[in-house]
C-alpha cells in the first residue's frame, strides 16, 4: 500500500499514521481508524448529535467515558453541589449507559483526569491513535501514540464512524540535548521551547521530541513535555517507545499481558523512527541553558526565567509584539522590567493533566515539607490512584501542614467548571498549562510553572527561584522509588 | 450544512491577537444546550465587565459594526482548548468568516466543520485590511472561489486548506462521506484484528 506521503525512510509519526490509513483520497485526506475515543461531561454536544441521527457508537470496546472537567474536589456528593453542574455529569452517566460505554465516574477507584487517568490504567499505549474532545489529549504522545484532540463535530464521527479524516501534518523534531540542572524540570523545559517558537510555533505541524535530555526524563516528565505541544500550536506531540516505556506499562490494568504484551512490545520498538528520517522542521536547544521558567503574560509564550525580568514593551522594534506585552503586563498588572521574583502571589493551586502526578506531587513536597504556605492553595491529584499513593508516602501531609488544601482528582482551578475559581484580580501560580485571560476564572491571574516552583511561590508568597529551597532535599524528589 | 460561496457584509475589526477559545467563550457558559443558541456568550468578557454592561471601546459593541458576518483579528486566533462552542458562539452571533494571519489547528478545523471560513492572510494584509476597514464603510467581500478579500481598495489573498474549500464551496458533512466507506472500515477492522489482538482492552476491572 503507498499511502506514505513520500517513499523512503519514515518517522515514527509516519510509521503510526500509515498503519491506520482505512482509506486514502487523491486530494490527501486519510481515513484514519481510532484505536481509543476518550469522552467527558463536554462531550454532550456529540451525543445530541448522535441522537439526532439515531446513530449508535461503533465500538463500545474502543471508547472510554471519564468524568473529570465538571466534578467536584471538595465532596463527592452530586446532591450537595450546583445543580447544573451535577446535570453535566449525569448527562454523561446517561449518555455512556445508553451506549454501553466503560465509564470512570466519582467513585470509580480509578477516577482521575482523562490524560493521567489513560496512561495510569494502560488505556494508553504506544502506536496507537487517541482522540478526545479536549486540546491536551497530545499528553498521550508520551508513550509514542499519535494523539490529539478534537471538536464535537469530530467527536460524533468518531463515536459513529471510529475514523476521522485527516491530512498528513507535517514533522518537526525537537531536540534537548545535554542534562538539565538539579531544580529544573520537563515543565521547564516546554515553555523554554515555547517561548523559542511561540505560542504558534509548531501550528500544522506533529512534534517528535528527541535528543538526550528527553530521553533521561521520566514516563511522567514525558508526559508533561507531550501535554504542552498544543501551547505552541502543535497538532500533536509524542515520543518514540523506549524500554521506560515498557516498564511502565507491564501490569498495568488495561494493557496486554502475558504474551500479547510480548508480542505487543517488539511491534511498539519498532515504531522508532528510522535515523535518517526526515523532518520539515528541527529545533534544537540546550538542556543546560534551560532554567526554571515562569510566564508573565496572558500566552503561554509569555515565559521567562525566574532571574529574569518582565519585558519593556517601549523597547521592543516588533510593533505587534509590543502591543501584545503591553496587553499582557496591563492585563496581568505587572510594571514593565519589573523583576520576576517581586510579584506576589494571592494563591497556589497544583493539579491539571499538566503537574499531578506522583512525581510532581512528590516535587511539591519536597519544597513544603516542615515550612508553612503564605497563600491559600489547592492541591488536586491527578487521579485517585495518584491520591492513594501520595497518602501512603505521607504527601497530604506535608501539603495540610502547609496550610494548603488536599482535594480530589479532578480538573479543578485548571479550568474552573468545577467552581474552583481564583477571583477576579488574584493572582495564582498555578502548574497548569494556559495563562489564558480568565482561563481560571474571571478577571483571575496566572502564573505558569512546575510544581517546584508554585511550592517556592507558596512559602515566600511571591514568585521565587526554587533552587535555594531544595538544597539538601533534592532526594524528596523521588521518594518512595 | 450551508454552502459558502462569496460573502458580500460588514467585517468587523479586532485588533487583538492570541484570542483564544477562552475567550471566545468562557468555560462557565458551557453547560448550556446548543439550542438555546451561544450567541450572547461570544467573547463575553471583552464585551461586558463584571456588572454585565457593554464595554464602549470593544468594536463588537460599536454601532457601526453592528450585523458584522466577518471578523478581521491579529495572529493565533482560537489558539487553546478544542471547545467547538467558540465556533457555535461565532456562528450564533452571526459570523461566518474569520480572516486572520493565523488560526489554531483544531478551531480551524471545528470552523470548516460548521460552515464557518477560516481564511489565513499575511501579516502584512492583516494589518492593511484592519486600517482600511477603519477609515471605509467597513464593507468587504471573501470570495471562496477566488480566494480573495476586497475591502475599501484592496484586494488581498487568503489561503485555505484546499481540501476544507472544496468542503466548505459544496457544503459537505464529513459523516455521509464516510459512512459511504463502511466496507473499508469494516475490511480494515478485520484485518487489525489478526495484526494487533492486544488492540481492544481485555480486563475490565470492576
Ligand atoms: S486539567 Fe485542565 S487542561 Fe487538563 S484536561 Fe482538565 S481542563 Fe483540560
Amino acid at each position: 500500500m503507498v499511502h506514505s506521503a513520500e517513499a523512503g525512510p519514515r518517522t515514527l509519526f509516519d510509521k503510526i499514521f500509515d498503519q491506520h490509513v482505512v482509506t486514502a483520497r487523491e486530494d490527501g485526506q486519510c481515513l484514519l481508524f481510532i484505536d481509543r475515543h476518550l469522552l467527558h461531561e463536554g462531550s454532550f454536544h456529540a451525543f445530541d448529535k448522535l441522537k439526532a441521527r439515531n446513530a449508535s457508537v461503533l465500538r463500545p470496546d474502543l471508547t472510554f467515558g471519564i468524568e473529570d472537567h465538571y466534578v467536584p474536589t471538595r465532596t463527592r456528593d452530586l446532591a450537595a453541589i450546583d445543580p447544573a453542574i451535577a446535570h453535566m455529569i449525569r448527562q454523561l452517566r446517561d449518555n455512556t449507559t445508553r451506549h454501553g460505554l466503560r465509564l470512570f465516574g466519582l467513585s470509580d477507584p480509578a477516577q482521575g483526569i482523562v490524560h493521567v487517568l489513560g496512561p495510569e490504567q494502560g488505556l494508553t499505549l504506544p502506536g496507537l491513535t487517541i482522540v478526545c474532545g479536549d486540546s491536551h489529549t497530545a499528553t498521550h504522545g508520551a508513550f509514542g501514540a499519535i494523539a490529539f484532540g478534537i471538536g464535537a463535530s469530530e467527536v460524533a464521527h468518531v463515536l459513529m464512524t471510529q475514523t476521522l479524516w485527516q491530512k498528513r501534518p507535517k514533522r518537526m523534531r525537537i531536540r534537548v540535548e545535554g542534562r538539565l540542572g538539579p531544580g529544573v524540570f520537563a515543565k521547564d523545559m516546554a515553555l523554554s521551547i515555547i517561548a523559542m517558537i511561540g505560542a504558534d510555533g509548531a501550528a500544522g505541524h506533529a512534534i517528535e521530541y528527541a535528543g538526550s535530555a528527553v530521553r533521561a526524563l521520566s514516563m511522567e516528565g514525558r508526559l508533561t513535555l507531550c501535554n504542552l505541544s498544543i501551547e505552541a500550536g502543535g497538532r500533536c506531540g509524542m515520543v518514540a517507545p523506549d524500554e521506560m516505556t515498557l516498564a511502565y506499562l507491564r501490569e498495568r490494568p488495561y494493557a496486554p499481558s502475558g504474551t500479547d504484551f510480548e508480542r505487543a512490545a517488539d511491534h511498539w520498538l519498532a515504531l522508532r523512527g528510522e535515523p535518517d528520517a526526515a523532518f520539515d522542521r528541527e529545533v534544537v536547544l540546550d538542556a543546560a541553558e534551560i532554567a526554571p521558567i515562569v510566564t508573565w503574560g496572558i500566552s503561554p509564550e509569555d515565559a521567562a526565567p525566574i532571574t529574569a525580568s518582565a519585558p519593556d514593551p517601549d523597547r521592543m522594534t516588533d510593533h505587534a509584539r509590543a502591543a501584545h506585552v503591553r496587553e499582557a503586563l496591563d492585563y496581568m498588572g505587572i510594571r514593565p522590567g519589573q523583576p520576576l521574583t517581586e510579584i506576589a502571589i494571592d494563591r497556589v493551586f497544583i493539579g491539571s493533566c499538566t503537574n499531578s502526578r506522583i512525581e510532581d506531587l512528590r516535587a511539591a513536597a519536597a519544597i513544603l515539607a516542615g515550612r508553612r504556605a503564605r497563600v491559600p492553595g489547592l492541591v488536586s491529584p491527578g487521579s485517585a490512584v495518584v491520591k492513594r499513593q501520595a497518602e501512603e508516602e505521607g504527601l497530604h501531609r506535608i501539603f495540610t501542614e502547609a496550610g494548603l488544601d488536599w482535594v480530589d482528582a479532578g480538573c479543578s482551578m485548571c479550568v474552573g467548571m468545577n467552581g474552583d475559581l481564583v477571583p477576579p484580580g488574584e493572582r495564582c501560580a498555578s502548574t497548569t498549562n494556559r495563562n489564558f485571560r480568565g482561563r481560571q476564572g474571571p478577571g483571575s491571574r496566572t502564573h505558569l510553572m512546575s510544581p517546584a516552583m508554585a511550592a517556592a511561590a507558596a512559602i515566600t508568597g511571591h514568585l521565587t527561584d526554587m533552587r535555594p529551597l531544595l538544597q539538601g532535599r533534592e532526594s524528596g524528589l523521588t521518594k518512595g522509588r | 450544512m450551508d454552502v459558502f460561496k462569496v460573502l458580500d457584509a460588514l467585517a468587523c475589526p479586532l485588533p487583538l491577537s492570541g484570542i483564544d477559545t477562552d475567550q471566545l467563550i468562557p468555560a462557565r457558559f458551557m453547560k448550556r444546550s446548543r439550542a438555546d443558541g451561544y450567541g450572547n456568550f461570544l467573547l463575553y468578557d471583552l464585551r461586558f465587565d463584571e456588572n454585565g454592561q457593554r464595554h464602549p471601546d470593544c468594536p463588537l459593541n460599536a454601532p457601526r459594526w453592528q450585523g458584522a458576518k466577518i471578523l478581521v483579528t491579529r495572529r493565533n486566533f482560537g489558539s487553546g482548548s478544542s471547545r467547538e462552542a467558540a465556533v457555535y458562539a461565532l456562528a450564533d452571533y452571526g459570523f461566518t468568516c474569520v480572516i486572520a494571519p493565523s488560526f489554531g489547528d483544531i478551531f480551524a478545523s471545528n470552523a470548516v466543520n460548521n460552515g464557518l471560513l477560516p481564511a489565513t492572510v499575511s501579516e502584512e494584509d492583516a494589518e492593511a485590511l484592519l486600517a482600511a476597514l477603519e477609515s471605509s464603510d467597513g464593507s468587504a467581500r471573501v470570495d471562496l472561489e477566488t480566494c480573495e478579500i476586497r475591502a475599501a481598495n484592496l484586494v488581498i489573498p487568503f489561503r485555505i486548506d484546499p481540501v476544507w474549500r472544496t468542503k466548505l464551496l459544496n457544503g459537505w458533512d464529513d459523516i455521509d462521506l464516510t459512512l459511504s466507506h463502511s466496507a473499508a472500515i469494516e475490511a480494515f477492522q478485520v484485518n487489525d484484528a489478526k495484526t494487533r489482538p492486544w488492540l481492544v482492552p481485555k480486563s475490565r476491572p470492576a
